[in-house]
């Protein structure tokens, strides 16, 4: 294995955060490492040439798109925060190589959720991107097989929005409300 | 004429013997051969995610049993740990034990579940028995700490629920050398055994690259040959000062999975070995000084303020609530009053505990961690389990999210199957170790 983070950046190598925060400057909107947890939140728009970067860079490498999910910040923190946009889509990247994680955030509107796709980097966004839609409706652009995985295509609406009731019944069959 | 020939569609599942709970494949078939897999998943959909946003922090432990419900300690311990990198608190030596102990005897639980079921659709029904029989041991030893044998809800936020009790380690000893027996039967009787072998050789092959592609972790990420264990690459709690060795296979097939799942079961059982070389000693059962007043008892009299003969007393509990009362509570909880529940005399005897208890376990109150957002690996018996948090400061979590082991490997399976032959969808199925519970919470 690799020297971990701690080490590298005694050697004065950038760490993943920084090494994309060099590359992009323009596209990051907000950083942070809450917990040691480094975070990157960029442009809808350069969202491919980001992974992209992140997946063929020597010194990053990270060849695992370990999660994707969304965040909706519908009435955040009971409407005290103000969050520019509803949603957010999370990446959990890590490097087997260097072992070192990275979580990228992508802000998308409530109006038009899309985000382009990831699958033709990494053949694990398929489900996670389909599970996203599901649950929180929002577009993959170019996935090829963007269809419900956990609920039913008859479901209506997209049950982890924040607007959605938990305890709101869709039987199949059954009694409906 | 003209013959035409085409291919078939069949249906298997989601009500099938060999589907392990609920999943349909819908295969192409031509003759017995696979030329092409959809997976359906989602039938036992529960909304986790959803019912974890309703309830506070420490409320979600029952949920998070549920995901994995053949090795539920390793889900708590994953949630727990989350949580408590969102607060940034530390647990005592004594509980970080505690909790490895309890993760590696489910590890070892699931395995035995996973080989034993692969074993028995391949027709070994006495692997089968005798792989359940030695789970059965390992119950006993998870029903004697946790009260319960699989919705657990052990693991507290900051800490455990229940000490090790008096004459455990002697017996959890007796089970590892019960257990370690039954493994070699069950080597004798599948490793060499030709049907056996010759079904899982070569069957169900998937590579490295496209495993990592997928992003499969675990037993089958390093059937493969690669060597990711999150106990190794990030190591949590304290298994940086466990010895133990990662097995790895080579060809990525059934077999492989089958060798690395049975070597690492032995390297579970030599943790925990060393983790009770390594354990810190906690209060001894039966080395109560007070008496032992029951429960009902000891909050009359405080409520009539006899509260002086209380301080040296213990109570006298539920035996789901055994293990925690003030004589082990402080060795295997963390210090902190605004996150872990005071021990049960303190609720019962006087009103700072009670207020204590109380602030933590109402609606409104309870356990606040700051705006923020984490993610958290642990080595689950499938592979990386990663719980990610978002957190608005208020006492019910934003925003949970489970990363399954189950579910990138769910994903690659049409990889494994398609090319191969009908009959062997089951062993490769059986290899997965599919757990629907976690797969589509």
């Amino acid at each position: 294995m690799t020297p971990n983070l701690t080490t590298s950046k005694e050697q004065g190598i950038l760490t993943p955060l920084q090494r994309v925060q060099e590359q992009f400057s323009q596209e990051v909107v907000e950083t942070h490492a809450f917990r040691g947890d480094e975070t990157l939140v960029i442009r809808p728009g350069a969202l491919l040439a980001v992974a992209k970067f992140l997946k063929t860079a020597p010194e990053l490498d990270f060849n695992f798109l370990m999660d994707l999910t969304a965040v909706d910040y519908l009435f955040f923190a009971g409407g005290r925060v103000q969050k520019e946009f509803r949603f957010e889509v999370v990446y959990h990247f890590y490097s087997l190589k260097h072992n070192h994680r990275l979580r990228i955030k992508v802000p998308v509107d409530e109006k038009d959720p899309e985000v382009d796709t990831l699958t033709g980097l990494w053949p694990s966004a398929d489900w996670y991107e389909r599970e996203a839609w599901d649950m929180f409706g929002i577009q993959f652009k170019g996935h090829p097989n963007l269809k419900r995985i956990l609920m039913y295509e008859e479901f209506q609406g997209h049950a982890l929005r924040k607007d959605y009731p938990f305890n709101k019944r869709q039987p199949l069959i059954g009694p409906q409300n | 004429m003209v013959t035409q020939t085409r291919n078939m569609l069949l249906n298997v599942g989601p009500s099938h013997p060999a589907m392990h709970g609920v999943i349909r494949l819908i295969m192409e078939l031509e003759g017995e051969k696979i030329k092409g897999v959809d997976v359906e998943i989602g039938y036992l959909h529960r909304a986790f995610e959803k019912m974890c946003e309703t309830v506070m922090y420490a409320q979600c432990f029952p949920y998070t049993d549920r995901l994995n419900y053949v090795s539920p300690l390793i889900n708590n311990v994953g949630f727990a740990m989350t949580v408590e990198k969102l607060l940034g608190i530390d647990v005592p030596e004594r509980a970080k034990y505690i909790r490895v102990i309890m993760s590696e005897i489910s590890r070892v639980t699931d395995h035995l579940t996973c080989i034993g079921a692969s074993a028995m659709e391949l027709g070994a029904m006495s692997v089968f028995l005798y792989m359940i029989k030695a789970r059965e041991y390992l119950y006993e030893l998870v029903e004697e700490i946790t009260g319960a044998r699989l919705t657990i809800s052990y693991v507290r936020i900051g800490g455990v629920k229940a000490d090790l009790t008096a004459g455990f380690v002697d017996k959890a000893f007796q089970k590892i050398a019960d257990v370690r027996k039954v493994l070699i039967e069950v080597d004798e009787l599948l490793t060499r055994n030709r049907i056996f072998f010759d079904r899982m050789k070569g069957i169900g092959t998937i590579s490295a690259d496209d495993a990592i592609a997928y992003g499969i972790t675990g037993p089958f990420l390093r059937s493969t040959g690669v060597a990711y264990d999150v106990r190794k690459a990030n190591p949590y709690l304290i298994y940086d000062r466990l010895d133990f060795e990662v097995p790895t296979g080579t060809t990525g097939d059934n077999l492989d999975r089958y060798f690395v799942r049975m070597a690492e079961m032995e390297q579970s059982l030599r943790m925990i070995e060393q983790c009770f070389q390594q354990i810190p000693d906690g209060a001894v059962s039966g080395e109560l000084t007070g008496c032992l007043v029951p429960a009902a008892q000891m909050v009359d009299r405080a409520k009539m303020g006899q509260t002086e003969d209380l301080i040296e007393d213990e109570v006298d509990l539920d035996p789901t609530l055994q293990g925690g009362t003030k004589r082990y509570h402080d060795a295997i909880n963390a210090d902190q009053k605004d996150v872990v529940l005071p021990a049960k005399e303190n609720t019962y005897g006087n009103i700072e505990g009670l207020m204590n208890h109380f602030k933590l376990v109402m609606y409104g109150h309870g356990i606040r961690p700051p705006v923020g957002e984490v993610y958290f690996p642990v080595e689950g018996a499938n592979g990386e389990l990663g719980f990610y948090i978002v957190s608005d400061g208020r006492d019910l979590p934003w925003r949970v999210r489970v990363h399954p082991p189950c579910f990138p490997i769910m994903a690659a399976l049409p990889k494994c199957l398609v090319g191969g032959m009908m009959a062997d969808m089951v062993s490769t199925f059986g290899s997965v170790n599919m757990i629907a519970g976690e797969l589509d919470r």
